[in-house]
C-alpha cells in the first residue's frame, strides 16, 4: 500500500462518504452572501480610495494624464538618482522617453547578481484592487519576469486608471487568470516581526513608487 | 544551528509557572498582544459583512474536509499537468525523507526556507542538518529564533518573546557565524535591524539553488498554491532558487480559485491587522511556460502531509481545528497566553488553536499534551475572534473528557480506546459522588443543611486530593442558606 493510498483510505474512514450514484455530483453548501464590494464608488472615488490604500501602506502615489508620462517617469528616476533602469519586453517604449538612465533589458540568462546591481525598475500591472491598496502582477510583457520587480530596490509600477482599477478582491480574482503566476502587492515589503509593529522595507523594494495615469 | 527540541516537555502548568516568573517575557507579551489586538479589531470593523465571510471561510473548509480525498486527488492531477511534482507523506518522518532526498538528488547542501508551520511541525530542518544540509530560515521572526538557538513562541511572529534590544545582541553575536556579519555599530531600532537582516540574507537568496516553503492555500480545481507574507523573502525563496519544495497538511486544500476571495480578506485582517500583507504569491506548477522563461524555479516538489491530520479529521467535534488558516488572532487575544507565552505549549502550535490541534495531531499520550486541554479559562476570546469560527472551547472541553474519562480516538489511522490518564481519579471520584448526591434529593437537603450549619467551621483550603485545586483558588464561601431552602421559604410550594 502506498502512502497516498494509506492517506486516502485514512480519509474515507474517518468522513461518512456519500452513497456512490451515477452522478453524485458534491454540490458545495457554500453561503455566499458576503459582499462583492464595500460600497457604491464612481470611478474616480475608486481611484482616490486606491490612492489613499496605497499610501497609508507607505507606496508613493503619483498621478498624470497620458502626455505628462514620460515626464514624470524621468523625474522620479532622477530624483532616486538612479542610473540604471530594468525594462520588461513589453514596456511601451514612450513610457521611457524623457528618461537617460542605461536601460536594461532582461533576459533568460540574467543571474540575480546582476539584476542586483540595477538601480530600478518600471513595470505595468495586470489590475488593481482599490478597497485593499493592492497592485496585481501577472507577467504580462509590460511586466516581466517576477524577479526583475524583486531584486532591484526601487518599483515603478504605472496603473491606467479607472480602466485598470477594481473595487474589490472578489472582482479581482474574476479578472485574473490562475495559470498565470501572479503577485499580489500592497506597499513596499514590510515585517511585524519586532515587537509586532509594521515597519516598511525588508528583502523586496523598499521603495514603491504608484502611478495612476488617466485623465486627470 | 538546531534550535530546541520539544521531547519530554514538562506539562503546561510547570512550563507556564516558570513562564510567568519572567518579567521581561510578560513586558514583551504584553505589548506585542496588545498593540495587535487593537489593531485587529479595527481591520475587521472595516468589512460590513464579517460575520458572512467569517460563515462562508467556514463552509468551504468544511465542505473540503468532507470531500478531501476528492479534492486531493484533483490537487494532484492539476499539479502534475502543471508540471510539478506531487509526493505524499504519512507522517513526519516520511515527509523529511522526502525532502532529504529531492535536495540530494539536486546535489546541493544549502537549502533557504520560507517560513511555514508545517516543516517545523516535522523537525524538517534538524532532519536536513542530520543529512549534512544547512536550512537557512529567511524570514526576519524565523531567523531571529534561529540564530538565537530559541524556539518559535508564535504562529505569525515567532520571536514575539524577543524585545529589540534582545534581537540586536543576538545579531550581533550570531550573524557573523552564518554569514555576512551585522553592521557595526548596531542600534535597537527596528528598522536597522530590518536592514541587518536584509544584508545578511541577501546572498543567501541570489546565490540558492533549492527552496522549502509551505502554503497558505491550495486551489484542488486549478492547482494553484498561494503563499501569504510580508518581507518579500517568499517571494525570493519561490522566485529565484531551480528547485522549489513545498510542504503542506492536506487540509490546507479549498475546492476553487474563487474559494480565495473569502481568505484573502479574512487572513490578513485576522493575522497582520491589514487590508491586504504586503505581497502573496500565487503560481502553478512551473507556471505557464512550464519553466522555460526563467521565471521561477524549473523543478517544482509538492509534499502533502498527513501527520495526525486524518486521525483529527476521524474526530467529530475536534476536526474543526483543521478550518485553521494560522492566522494567530487567537493567540493575540488569549488571556493565558499572553501570560504564559507560547513556549509553555511545548509544541509548533502554542495558544488556543495549539492546545486543541497538538493533542489531537500528536495524541495525548505525553504530559504535555495531556494538560494541553486544560490550559485554558474557557473565555471564549477565541472563538469570537476566529475568522474560520473553529468553536476552540467546545473542542477543549471535548479533549478535556477524553483525558480525564478516557474514550474512542483514533490514532495512526487506527480507532483505538484512550485509557483515563493519569492525575484525573480524584476528578472522577469527585464526580461520582456529585452524581450519588444529586440523583437523591433527600440526602442532597440534608448535606446543604449540614454545611450551612457548619459554614464557620469551613476550611479556606480543601483536605486530601483537593489541595491542590485550592494552591490558586479561593473555596466559595459556604451560604447561610440553600438555595432550595430559600426558594421554599420565599415561593412556599416546594416539596
Amino acid at each position: 500500500m502506498t502512502s497516498k493510498d494509506r492517506i486516502l483510505a485514512r480519509i474515507r474512514r474517518a468522513v461518512p462518504q456519500p452513497p456512490p450514484g451515477p452522478d453524485a455530483p458534491v454540490a458545495p453548501q457554500i453561503p455566499r452572501d458576503y459582499l462583492r464590494v464595500h460600497g457604491a464608488r464612481t470611478p474616480r472615488e475608486r481611484v482616490d480610495l486606491l490612492a489613499a490604500n496605497l499610501t497609508e501602506y507607505r507606496a508613493l502615489v503619483h498621478r498624470t494624464d497620458e502626455d505628462g508620462l514620460p515626464l514624470l517617469l524621468a523625474r522620479l528616476l532622477a530624483e532616486r538618482g538612479s542610473r540604471t533602469v530594468l525594462v520588461p519586453p513589453g514596456l511601451p517604449p514612450y513610457w521611457l522617453s524623457a528618461a537617460d538612465q542605461t536601460r536594461v533589458h532582461d533576459r533568460e540568462a540574467s543571474t540575480p547578481q546582476e539584476l542586483d546591481r540595477v538601480d530600478s525598475v518600471v513595470t505595468g500591472c495586470a489590475l488593481a484592487v482599490a478597497e485593499t491598496g493592492t497592485v496585481v502582477l501577472d507577467g504580462a510583457p509590460d511586466q516581466g519576469r517576477r524577479r526583475i520587480t524583486l531584486i532591484p530596490d526601487h518599483h515603478v509600477c504605472v496603473i491606467r486608471v479607472p480602466d485598470q482599477v477594481v473595487d474589490s478582491v472578489p472582482q479581482a480574482l474574476e479578472g485574473l487568470d490562475p495559470a498565470r503566476t501572479l503577485t499580489w502587492i500592497s506597499g513596499p515589503s514590510a515585517t511585524s516581526d519586532i515587537e509586532l509593529d509594521r515597519v516598511e522595507g525588508v528583502h523586496g523594494p523598499r521603495t514603491l513608487e504608484v502611478v495612476l495615469v488617466g485623465a486627470q | 544551528m538546531t534550535g530546541g527540541t520539544y521531547l519530554g516537555m514538562p506539562a503546561f502548568p510547570v512550563a507556564a509557572r516558570e513562564a510567568v516568573r519572567d518579567g521581561v517575557l510578560r513586558a514583551n507579551l504584553r505589548r506585542a498582544t496588545h498593540t495587535i489586538r487593537d489593531r485587529r479589531a479595527r481591520a475587521v470593523a472595516e468589512l460590513a459583512d464579517w460575520d458572512r465571510l467569517r460563515a462562508a471561510g467556514a463552509a468551504v473548509k468544511d465542505h473540503t474536509l468532507r470531500h478531501l480525498d476528492r479534492y486531493l486527488l484533483q490537487l494532484e492531477e492539476a499539479v502534475n499537468a502543471a508540471g510539478g511534482t506531487v509526493h505524499w507523506a504519512v507522517d513526519a518522518d516520511e515527509a523529511n525523507r522526502i525532502v532529504t532526498e529531492i535536495v540530494r538528488a539536486t546535489g546541493e547542501r544549502e537549502v533557504v526556507k520560507v517560513k511555514s508551520m508545517a516543516t517545523q511541525e516535522i523537525g524538517l530542518n534538524e532532519a536536513l542538518e542530520a543529512a549534512g544540509i544547512a536550512a537557512y530560515e529567511t524570514d526576519l521572526a524565523e531567523l531571529i529564533v534561529q540564530l538565537g538557538h530559541d524556539r518559535p513562541s508564535h504562529i505569525l511572529v515567532p520571536a514575539i518573546h524577543r524585545n529589540r534590544a534582545e534581537i540586536r545582541d543576538i545579531f550581533r553575536a550570531e550573524m557573523g557565524r552564518w554569514g555576512r556579519p551585522a553592521p557595526d555599530p548596531l542600534g535597537d531600532d527596528p528598522r536597522e535591524l530590518a536592514e541587518a537582516a536584509r544584508l545578511h540574507l541577501r546572498e543567501k537568496f541570489l546565490h540558492a539553488k533549492v527552496a522549502v516553503s509551505g502554503a497558505n492555500f491550495m486551489v484542488a480545481e486549478t492547482g494553484t498554491m498561494v503563499v501569504f507574507e510580508s518581507e518579500g523573502n517568499g517571494r525570493m525563496c519561490l522566485t529565484l532558487p531551480e528547485t522549489l519544495i513545498s510542504v503542506v497538511g492536506i487540509e490546507k486544500v479549498v475546492p476553487t480559485f474563487r474559494d480565495l476571495e473569502i481568505f484573502l480578506q479574512t487572513l490578513p485582517r485576522s493575522s497582520t491587522a491589514e487590508r491586504m500583507n504586503p505581497y502573496t504569491t500565487m503560481w502553478t506548477g512551473l507556471g505557464p511556460s512550464r519553466g522555460a522563461d526563467g521565471d521561477g524555479p524549473s523543478a517544482f516538489h509538492l509534499v502533502l502531509l498527513d501527520n495526525g491530520r486524518t486521525d483529527t479529521l476521524a474526530d467529530e467535534t475536534g476536526r474543526q481545528a483543521l478550518r485553521c488558516i494560522r492566522c494567530s488572532a487567537c493567540l493575540n487575544v488569549c488571556p493565558v497566553y499572553e501570560r504564559a507565552g507560547g513556549h509553555a505549549y511545548g509544541s509548533v502550535y502554542p495558544g488556543p488553536i495549539g492546545a486543541v490541534l497538538s493533542p489531537q495531531l500528536r495524541g495525548t499520550d505525553s504530559d504535555i499534551d495531556a494538560s494541553l486541554p486544560f490550559a485554558s479559562t474557557l473565555c471564549g476570546a477565541c472563538y469570537e475572534v476566529c475568522p474560520v469560527a473553529i468553536d476552540i472551547p467546545e473542542i477543549l472541553v471535548h479533549l478535556r473528557e477524553r483525558v480525564a474519562q478516557g474514550g474512542p480516538a483514533t490514532r495512526d489511522g487506527i480507532r483505538v480506546r484512550i485509557r483515563p490518564a493519569h492525575g484525573h481519579a480524584a476528578e472522577r471520584a469527585a464526580m461520582r459522588a456529585a452524581r450519588l448526591l444529586l440523583d437523591r434529593p433527600g440526602a442532597l437537603r440534608a448535606g446543604e443543611r449540614l454545611l450551612a450549619r457548619a459554614r464557620r467551621l469551613a476550611p479556606r483550603r480543601l483536605p486530601g486530593p483537593g489541595r491542590a485545586w485550592t494552591d490558586t483558588r479561593e473555596l466559595p464561601p459556604v451560604p447561610a442558606e440553600s438555595f432550595r431552602d430559600w426558594w421554599t421559604r420565599e415561593r412556599g410550594t416546594g416539596r
